[in-house]
């Protein structure tokens, strides 16, 4: 289980973004964390992953532990060996190299394993299949996403960190995508979904954190949050039990968030 | 034409040794985005080091001894010097790498004394006749040796693990590190392999004329060299390389002829007058990587 305690991480010396977050990723299982831009969302995941550093953050308190041994002091190189690995937001591909190289560089860590991993990306992903040859940059988005996921596989990983897979896509790419985190998931990697699309991101997982300024402030099965009347409307964008509202009760400063969990 | 095609011989085999300088500024430049103006200490320490070799190992035993001691010493010196100084301003650090060939270059010369150092060697200046165009021996050798290291330098990048994790690497290191890619032995990589070229390049610099403490100035060429072919080329720096040679050579034979206003001695200068060109008309070089981009 990949547990996450009472973590602060501070970027830059000064700017304390992660205020005490708390977090269980079980195994086997889909987590759906969601939050509004600048919640620190993806600071968590880099505190998880050890990426940290690049960015001149470090954990200040708490502990990340991988069945009970903590990571976060670990590279990224170390944490990745030990089965957790992280696709970056904006699916940062090697766009000058070849499809296929992409997905080598993603096994750099188990080399042994390289051709069944890479006939089992493939038949995830059989558009990549067709090109595989062919440049990386020149993938669609859609297609681009999918690289950036079949890379992170190539090792195998225990836990797929999965930041904003659905940024920038068309609805029925979206769609796509999230079918093949179910189908990820099936195949046996515990997949933590970081999201802003909650209703794509709810309907796969079954536990959801939601995260704001830093901290968790709800902490529940994907069923009751997509039930709970906050996230209903901050998050799904639907009134309460779906009547049209007046303008004035939008109005951040009229309808305070309280959260009560 | 006789002349002609000599003169572009001898050209081709002193562009190869730029070619190997090129190609470590070029390799360090792509995985640290820093010009490591070290590259003329590096050629030096390993002509010095294979000058001092040669004696109890014999000629190739210690060229290949004199690489692998240059390599090291490119490690030592990014573990050292370089590492620290990861995320701070590019500038700061080319101007550190100035630092340290100055440095360098202090101590090497203590080796090499006021007399001038021989490595030892078959070459000299024996020349050979090749389909009726008489050549230097030293250039042939050269030319083919800068083939084979260039062909196995090429198949290491695109086949190998480690030389595709440094061109990932290369391209965005913080994705690179989420693949479990150690970019910090990346960075030492790149600085051995380009010790190891200087070493070769200093080696094959020091046939014929030996070594003295100038020697070094010719490692300057391969800024020319980059610049022409683009600073973010591999195949640019060998192109460049190699035209860079040509270029000098062909001046050095024609220009007393045809222009003897230029004075003596212009070729020497010429490698320079092609960048300035360069600058002028294509200033990414002919061969620096455009962006790949969708449209």
């Amino acid at each position: 289980m990949l547990a996450v305690r009472n973590l602060e991480v501070v970027y830059n010396d000064v700017i304390l973004v992660l205020r005490g977050v708390s977090l269980d990723v079980a195994d086997g299982k889909i987590v759906a964390l969601l939050g509004a831009n600048g919640a620190g969302k993806t600071t968590l995941l880099r505190a998880i992953s050890g990426l940290l550093d690049v960015h001149d953050g470090e954990v200040t308190k708490g502990t990340v532990t991988l069945d009970g041994d903590p990571i976060h002091r670990q590279n990224p190189a170390k944490i990745v060996r030990l089965g957790v690995k992280q696709v970056l937001e904006g699916r940062r591909i090697f766009a000058e190299l070849s499809v296929d190289e992409n997905l080598r560089t993603g096994a750099h860590t188990n080399g042994s394993h390289l051709r069944e991993n890479l006939d089992r990306v493939y038949a995830l992903f059989p558009v990549l299949a067709e090109r595989h040859k062919g440049t990386a940059g020149y993938l669609s988005g859609g297609e681009q996403q999918m690289l950036a996921m079949g890379r992170a596989l190539m090792s195998n990983p225990r836990y797929l960190l999965l930041d904003e897979p659905s940024l920038g896509l068309a609805p029925l790419l979206v769609r796509q995508i999230r079918d093949l985190i179910v189908e990820i998931n099936k195949q046996g990697t515990t997949v933590l979904l970081v999201e802003q699309n909650a209703t794509m991101a709810l309907s796969v997982a079954e536990h959801g954190y939601v995260m704001e300024t830093g901290k968790i402030v709800m902490d529940k099965p994907a069923k009751e949050l997509l039930d709970d009347s906050d996230i209903r409307e901050f998050y799904l964008g639907l009134g309460a039990e779906g009547a049209t509202k007046s303008f004035r009760d939008v109005k951040h400063y009229k309808r305070r968030k309280r959260w009560l969990s | 034409m006789r002349e002609l095609l000599s003169s572009f011989l001898a050209g081709l085999g002193q562009g190869s040794v730029y070619a190997l300088l090129a190609l470590g500024f070029v390799i360090i430049y792509k995985s640290m985005r820093v010009i490591s103006f070290a590259q003329p200490a590096l050629m030096l320490a390993g002509a010095v080091l294979v000058s001092y070799l040669v004696g109890p190992f014999g000629f190739i035993l210690a060229v290949i001894l004199g690489v692998a001691g240059t390599a090291l010493l490119g490690l030592g010196i990014e573990r050292t010097v370089i590492r620290p100084m990861v995320g701070k301003p590019v500038f700061v650090v080319a101007i550190i790498t100035l630092g340290i060939d100055i440095a360098l270059r202090v101590v090497i010369n203590g080796f090499i004394g006021t007399d001038v150092r021989q490595v030892g060697d078959p070459w000299g200046f024996a020349r050979v006749s090749l389909f009726g165009v008489t050549v230097q021996e030293r250039y042939i050798a050269m030319f083919v040796t800068t083939a084979v290291v260039i062909t196995v330098l090429f198949a290491f990048f695109k086949y190998t693990r480690l030389g595709l994790a440094t061109r990932a690497a290369a391209f965005d290191q913080e994705t690179a590190l989420a693949q479990g890619i150690s970019v910090s032995s990346v960075f030492a990589l790149a600085w051995a392999i380009a010790g190891g070229l200087a070493a070769v390049a200093g080696t094959f610099v020091a046939t014929g004329a030996g070594i003295d403490q100038q020697l070094w100035i010719i490692a300057l060429k391969a800024l020319p060299a980059i610049i022409l072919g683009g600073l973010d080329s591999l195949g640019g720096a060998v192109i460049g390389g190699l035209s860079i040679g040509v270029v000098e050579s062909l001046v050095a034979t024609y220009q007393l002829d045809y222009a003897p206003w230029l004075g003596d001695n212009f070729s020497v200068v010429s490698p320079y007058v092609v960048m300035l060109l360069v600058l002028l008309v294509k200033p990414y070089g002919l061969f620096g990587t455009r962006e790949v981009e969708r449209v």
